[in-house]
């Protein structure tokens, strides 16, 4: 089973972690969070601001270690980040020194995975796929928003990952930038169809770029729901006003209020 | 219309006003403890005259020797300082391991003002040359590590991130990361050790110098030779200013990023 498509399977199973504060009790962020993401597919995962989502993202790019459970993908160990997995974080992280193009080729050139000639010829391509060409000898701080984001993206997929994780990666984005950049991103992932971890706070931001949605709740958190999300493919805005859409999002309304309400009852 | 004058205008007007006032005390009400203060044209004349009272003048060679001496002591010290500061600071604040090892020690040795290590430097030192060089590379050394630490220091955690994401090595972090992410401090701290360096100089030229700006103001008022005293500081002054306006020049240079990002949104 070597097909692009079988590969970046991601297994949690039972994952712990308990955050330890100076002077103040430690909190268990996460207690027996178990979940699959499949390959080729974007999963998106969902909850409320400091459930841990991006604690959870973290562990998967490598960055933590998780104090109880395992991680693997394709049934080997988390140990470390490495280059199979590529995280766009909710900050932009293009070096403000480089200029796009230099952002772009930096990872295969620290790498050595490509020749100078080759990784150049691949950034051209991605850069004009992305519209943003004629700005490759820009600096970041001379692009706008989306266009950093856009530069971020061929920053990840010219590295050929195995997975992406994105967090959060348009807030902040005001709301024209962000729908075109989701509507854009949707179709990016249906041309590559790269296992993809998805990581929002937006629940129509969810429901829209979702194949799967985790809905992630409780304290410590867990996965409380996973949501086939079976609206059609290609996604246009248009699925935001079908009967499905709707349904399914009352659906997750309901997950959502109940654990308000549980944790209100709890207090 | 003197408010509207451009303002080329407005700093004549403040020089000349600095002027007035200073010929003013000195050379027409001749106040109380200004009778010793020689008045500026007087000041003036000696500075450009082919025969001058008390021997220096533009074109006397002993008043370029002084020069001379002062500019090779403060570079030499200079070049030092930011050779050996930046690195040392850069480790400092990225390897928290170094860190610890040399931080407190660093903390010790800091305060401890420059004009105070002239004896240790003439034990240490051989002849007096070394040692003025030594206390005015102390003074820009201290101020070079502390702002190279805090360059490194200040580096968002996001950009290391992304390089341990895309594969980098130690080594490539550090070039590619911790340099340039630093440059802004660093650049704050050149300008800082260049101010700092003319500042030791003087001071280690009037008690163990033989030549040398500060050697020569101290020796006009040895000798009661109150015009050379003013030729030394303007002097100074004008040197300052160049070495500050090369200092910038250069920052310039080396941040084009910055400099692109505060210009302006993209184009």
């Amino acid at each position: 089973m070597a097909d692009a498509r079988s590969i970046g399977r991601i297994a949690v199973k039972g994952v712990g972690k308990l955050y330890q504060r100076p002077k103040q009790p430690p909190v268990q962020v996460l207690d027996n969070c178990s979940f699959e993401i499949e390959p080729a597919k974007l999963t998106v995962l969902m909850g409320a601001s400091g459930c841990g989502k991006s604690t959870l993202a973290y562990m998967i790019a490598g960055y933590l270690s998780p104090d109880k459970g395992s991680m693997t993908i394709d049934d080997i160990s988390i140990v470390g980040p490495g280059p199979d997995r590529i995280m766009v974080f909710q900050e932009t992280a293009l070096w403000p020194w480089m200029t796009v193009i230099e952002n772009v080729i930096f990872g295969p050139r620290a790498l050595g995975s490509m020749s100078d000639a080759e990784a150049r010829s691949k950034a051209n391509a991605l850069l004009t796929k992305f519209g943003l060409i004629e700005f490759r000898d820009k600096y970041p701080g001379q692009l706008s928003g989306g266009m950093k984001r856009r530069a971020e993206l061929a920053q990840a997929l010219i590295n050929s990952p195995k997975i992406m994780i994105l967090d959060e990666p348009f807030r902040g984005l005001d709301v024209m930038t962000r729908e075109l950049m989701q509507e854009y991103y949707v179709g990016l992932f249906e041309e590559t169809r790269l296992t993809t971890l998805f990581i929002t706070a937006e629940l129509e931001e969810a429901i829209f770029l979702a194949d799967r949605l985790l809905i992630m709740g409780g304290s410590p958190s867990r996965i409380v729901k996973a949501i086939e999300v079976d609206l059609p493919h290609p996604r246009t805005w248009e699925v935001l006003t079908s009967e499905r859409y709707l349904e399914i999002k009352e659906e997750i309304m309901r997950l959502l209020y109940q654990d308000q309400e549980a944790e209100l009852l709890a207090q | 219309m003197i408010l509207a004058a451009p303002q080329t205008w407005q700093m004549a007007l403040g020089f000349g006003l600095f002027v007035g006032i200073w010929y003013l005390t000195s050379a027409v009400l001749k106040l109380p403890r200004f009778e010793k203060i020689p008045d500026p044209l007087g000041v003036l004349i000696e500075w450009l005259s082919w025969n001058p009272i008390y021997g220096l003048s533009i074109f006397t060679p002993d008043y370029y020797k002084h020069i001379g001496y002062s500019i090779y002591r403060a570079f030499t010290a200079f070049v030092l300082a930011v050779a050996l500061g930046v690195p040392l600071g850069l480790f400092m604040g990225w390897s928290p391991l170094f860190r610890r090892f040399t931080f407190p020690l660093v903390e010790l040795i800091r305060p401890i003002p420059p004009l105070a290590w002239v004896p240790f430097a003439i034990l240490l030192l051989p002849g007096t040359e070394w040692a003025v060089i030594f206390v005015t590379f102390i003074a820009a050394f201290f101020a070079m590590v502390l702002n190279s630490l805090l360059g490194a220091r200040s580096i968002d955690p996001v950009y290391f991130r992304a390089a341990q994401c895309l594969g980098f090595r130690p080594w490539d972090v550090f070039i590619h990361v911790v340099v340039p992410g630093a440059l802004p401090f660093v650049f704050t701290g050149l300008q800082l050790a260049m101010g700092l360096s003319w500042f030791a100089l003087v001071a280690g030229e009037m008690i163990a110098g033989r030549y040398g700006l500060g050697f020569m103001i101290f020796e006009g008022y040895s000798l009661a030779q109150y015009r050379n005293i003013i030729i030394g500081m303007g002097t100074l002054g004008l040197l300052g200013y160049a070495s500050s306006a090369g200092v910038r020049m250069l920052g310039r240079r080396m941040m084009i990023w910055r400099e692109r990002q505060l210009g302006g949104g993209a184009e």
